[in-house]
């Protein structure tokens, strides 16, 4: 399969009053072209921060990427100017962000915030523009297209709203497209709509689709694979089967056992005790290991290789070594 | 398996040592562990405005003029209104530090003397708004309804009123002094105050220890006191820093036409508009003196309202 | 928004209802009636002032004729001047003092403008404390003083440019400098703070993410949503700037309706401060009426967020 994006070993960082936090502290994935990644985690872990990164938009200062490549369609985006990447912003790559009430400028009609990234990118007339404007309110399903783009922001639901910003982030016809979260300020039930928008727009467009959620829901619906972030790092990938039904890493097991399942009747929900590590300092080791109910005295001291179980499942956890397997037969937890 | 107790550089697994792989002792609580000390509301806010130099810099003046304005003129051998018309406009020397003026009276004096009468009527000013402003919002805001629809419909005539013309009109009539000019100052002023008590009270009303103290069956008046005025508090203090400022400045902007404080009070006001015409014969010192206080006094409460409201407002806390 | 601007425009009615009942108790609370005191000793005068004021009349009857005195816009005479009414006196000021009004807003907005939008874009930069140093100052210095150290130092140190007066564009530099200061300062403050809280907005991010380029993105989309505030002031620094006109144009010696004000309140001559009072003050009401009114067009949200005031 074609790798449309390929980021390694990614590293941004924040300077603050409080010191410097690294939020995202080496981060390893790939996206094949035409599927939809999603990369899940608790807020904080920094999976919004990776988002950012890969369209550039970590604001300096504070943020800076301090290491690592992302590498879409064989080129670096990490090494490119600011006036190169604004070329690829909105063509190449789009986004669409967590909150559509504050998302979209109040000030500003639908229509010109539709066409205006059309006319800055492609120098088309306005009426060719208003031309793709309306075929792209059809494809995300606003009625009445032409009356509604002379209408401003307030004058739509949030999950009309939410389908204006999408049709935004397509209206260039993008290769990759960055979810931020998309379906979180929604309602349960325009939820479910906007996740069959998504199907509907990869069926129609072939775009290739990074989906940043903490909503487990979500990702069951429409992810093929799944990366699991923790405290900057990614501690487990796979297909949405092996994520779901063989969890490798006790926090991805944690963090589905806290989620309600139909398919599972009479389980208890488990919650993750503890928070997450101050990134301020992060351990050395896993980061985890503290919050983890097998934590061994390795997991303090030096942070797990990955390893690769499949060729499309990894994870980062001392409990794939040999001798903690042998210690799990030898010495039983007791809880 | 081989074993290292090199603890470098151990990228492969094989470099692990064996031992290492026992169960971690649970150390209860160490994944709640809260890495930076939380401190109290007040606290985090007066340290981060320890931190502000600007602010600092204003409190520093403030606090020093307060001090000058109430022990300076006992360090000066002259009265404030002592005429010594052979030595009018003798340049700041040992015996004037700050000069004298057109009528040889002692600008050092005088000055200490005007910062009195200009720090008085400004937190005069100030004390007045926000008591009338806490009292009229605060009603306003809590009891709601019909109430407040009243209130506000009286403030916002009242907002439409212009201040300074106000002010003029009332002196006109009522004869500039101390007390009439406080009056005159506080007439429409606290408005402004009323506003923001009331548009605190409203969002605060509805949070949801404010509701549960109410279904305890707690009586209003302690609402009021124990809740609702702590958590205004922030805003208040805020606009009080600014009302100050803006009151010495309509004191010394009344002086100057021709309705300020009457002797035998000096204000810095009066002095400037006295020295006006000093300034072009070359007598600086007798308007550098009354403005440059005057400005300053203006600018250091303007950095500390500043100051204040960025230490206070929570939202900006990281 | 019909419903508002009927709700903004009864209030202003009753603002306006307010200020000139205001005038009217206090002329006749004066003690010893400012009309038959030896100030008014010369006989036109008085004549003049009894047929305007009706003094024969009982106060609800004086009352009744001076709301439709001021209705017509008849502020009656003068005090001070014989055969002079306060109409002629406006009629000869307010002219002068309107261009000064007006040519000092213009000049505070376009300068406070840029000035707040430099020091947000450079944030925490030199440029930043360079105009936020300046916008300090310019608050905290009050107008008559500055306008004073202006003479001092530009017209008579360095003899560039005339002291008084209101005779060529030359003349009205100081003057202006001198009034715009403040109001620049606010509204730079006010533009770097809400343009400041605007670029962290998403809707900003998403139009970095579409692509756009800096000067889009500021000129488009941050500045219209950061100057909605520095529309809401635009009232007070009006008035700040008309009250400011007394002082400048006594100052300046420049021959406005400002200038005669301030005479006026130093003779004692109440018919003209009631006039001039009620007069500014419906401009101001009105000024204030439009500029509520102005951002209601200007900003497509009104009709949901100025529910209940704010």
């Amino acid at each position: 399969m074609e790798k449309i994006l390929e980021v390694t070993n990614l590293q941004v960082t924040f300077t603050t009053y409080g010191g410097t936090v690294k939020a995202v502290r080496g981060v390893d994935f790939h996206l094949n072209k035409g599927e939809t990644l999603a990369i899940v985690g608790e807020s904080g872990c920094g999976k919004s921060v990776t988002s950012n990164a890969i369209m550039r938009l970590i604001p300096n200062p504070p943020g800076k990427i301090t290491a690592g490549s992302i590498v879409f369609k064989g080129k670096d985006l990490a090494k490119y100017s600011e006036k190169r990447m604004r070329s690829i912003r909105g063509v190449d790559i789009s986004m669409i962000f967590q909150d559509p009430m504050t998302a979209l400028n109040p000030t500003l009609t639908i229509g010109t915030q539709l066409m205006e990234g059309l006319i800055s990118h492609h120098g088309v007339s306005s009426k060719e523009a208003k031309k793709k404007a309306i075929e792209m309110m059809d494809l995300v399903g606003i009625s009445n297209p032409e009356e509604r783009l002379k209408q401003y922001p307030h004058q739509f639901s949030g999950g009309m709203r939410q389908r204006i910003v999408i049709a935004i982030a397509l209206i260039c016809e993008p290769d990759l497209l960055i979810a931020d979260e998309p379906t979180t300020a929604l309602d349960v039930t325009i939820q479910a709509q906007i996740l069959e928008l998504f199907e509907k727009i990869q069926a129609a467009t072939g775009v290739s689709i990074i989906l940043i959620t903490h909503d487990l829901g979500v990702v069951a619906k429409i992810a093929d694979r799944i990366a699991v972030m923790y405290a900057g790092k990614i501690i487990e990938t796979g297909t949405k089967r092996e994520i779901f039904y063989k969890p490798q890493h006790p926090y991805t097991q944690g963090l589905l056992n806290s989620v309600p399942r139909l398919d599972l009747k009479g389980e208890k929900l488990i919650p993750i005790d503890g928070t997450p590590p101050d990134l301020f300092s992060p351990p050395a080791g896993c980061p985890f290991t503290a919050r983890c109910p097998f934590a061994m005295e390795v997991c303090d001291k030096v942070y797990p290789a990955s390893k690769e179980l499949t060729e499309s499942h990894q994870v980062n956890c001392w409990l794939q070594d040999e001798r903690a397997k042998q210690l799990l037969t030898a010495v039983p937890l007791s809880k | 398996m081989k074993a290292t107790k090199d603890g470098k550089a151990m990228h492969s697994p094989s470099q692990i040592p064996d031992e290492w792989f026992k169960w971690k002792e649970k150390d209860e609580g160490a994944a709640e562990i809260v890495s930076r000390p939380s401190l109290s509301y007040w606290k985090d806010a007066w340290r981060r405005l320890l931190k502000n130099k600007l602010a600092m810099l204003g409190l520093v003046f403030l606090v020093i003029l307060a001090i000058m304005a109430i022990f300076g003129p006992i360090l000066s051998p002259y009265e404030v209104n002592q005429q010594d018309l052979p030595n009018q406009y003798q340049p700041p020397s040992e015996e004037h530090w700050f000069g004298t003026d057109n009528a040889g009276r002692d600008v050092f004096t005088r000055t200490w003397y005007g910062a009195r009468i200009s720090l008085f009527v400004g937190l005069m000013a100030a004390l007045i708004d926000v008591t009338i402003g806490i009292i009229w919002g605060g009603i306003s805001g809590y009891k709601g309804g019909r109430t407040d629809n009243v209130m506000m419909r009286i403030i916002e005539i009242l907002y439409g009123l212009p201040y300074l013309l106000v002010v003029i009109l009332l002196l006109v009539v009522l004869g500039p002094s101390l007390s009439t000019i406080i009056i005159a100052l506080t007439v429409t002023g606290w408005v402004g105050m009323a506003r923001i008590v009331r548009g605190q009270v409203l969002q605060i009303k509805n949070y949801e220890f404010v509701l549960a103290s109410k279904s305890f069956g707690t009586r209003s008046s302690r609402i009021i006191r124990k809740n609702l005025l702590p958590n205004t508090m922030g805003p208040i203090i805020v606009q009080m820093t600014l009302t100050v400022p803006s009151a010495i400045f309509a004191e010394a902007f009344l002086s100057f036409i021709g309705l300020g404080i009457q002797s035998p009070f000096a204000s810095w006001g009066v002095m400037a508009n006295d020295s006006l015409g000093a300034i072009l014969s070359g007598n600086w010192w007798t308007l550098f003196f009354p403005a440059f206080f005057i400005s300053f006094t203006m600018f250091a409460f303007n950095v500390l309202g500043d100051g204040l409201q960025d230490a206070l407002d929570p939202k900006l806390r990281k | 928004m019909l419903k508002y601007i009927l709700k903004r425009f009864l209030i202003m009615l009753v603002t306006l209802w307010v200020i000139i009942s205001l005038t009217f108790i206090l002329m006749v609370s004066i003690p010893g009636s400012p009309f038959n005191s030896d100030q008014s000793s010369n006989e036109t005068i008085r004549a003049n002032l009894e047929a305007h004021y009706n003094l024969d009349q009982p106060y609800h009857i004086q009352y009744f004729l001076y709301l439709k005195s001021i209705a017509t816009f008849d502020f009656g005479p003068s005090i001070k001047q014989p055969n002079q009414s306060v109409n002629d006196l406006l009629s000869r000021g307010f002219p002068i003092s309107f261009e000064l009004g007006i040519l000092t807003i213009i000049v505070a907005v376009i300068s406070g403008i840029i000035l707040g939008i430099l020091a947000a874009l450079r944030h925490n930069g030199v440029i930043d404390y360079l105009a936020m140093g300046i916008a300090v100052l310019g608050i905290s210095i009050p107008n008559f003083i500055l306008a004073t150290l202006l003479i001092q130092q530009v017209a008579v140190t360095w003899g560039l440019l005339p002291t008084a007066t209101w005779s060529s564009p030359a003349h009205m530099i100081l003057p202006i400098a001198a009034l715009a200061t403040g109001p620049m300062a606010i509204i730079a403050r006010l533009t770097r703070s809400t343009m400041l809280e605007v670029l962290t907005q998403d809707y900003i991010k998403m139009a970095k993410a579409k692509g756009l380029s800096p000067w889009k993105i500021v000129f488009k989309h941050a500045l219209r949503n950061a100057l909605m505030p520095v529309i809401t002031i635009m009232g007070t620094l009006l008035a700040g700037i008309l009250t400011g006109t007394f002082v400048i144009e006594q100052i300046f010696a420049i021959p406005g309706m400002g200038k005669y004000f301030v005479e006026s309140i130093n003779q004692r001559d109440y018919p003209v401060i009631m006039g001039t009072t009620v007069f500014y003050s419906a401009f101001l009401i009105i000024m204030l009426f439009l500029v509520d009114i102005a951002y209601g067009i200007i900003d497509p949200r009104i009709k949901f967020h100025r529910k209940g005031g704010e």
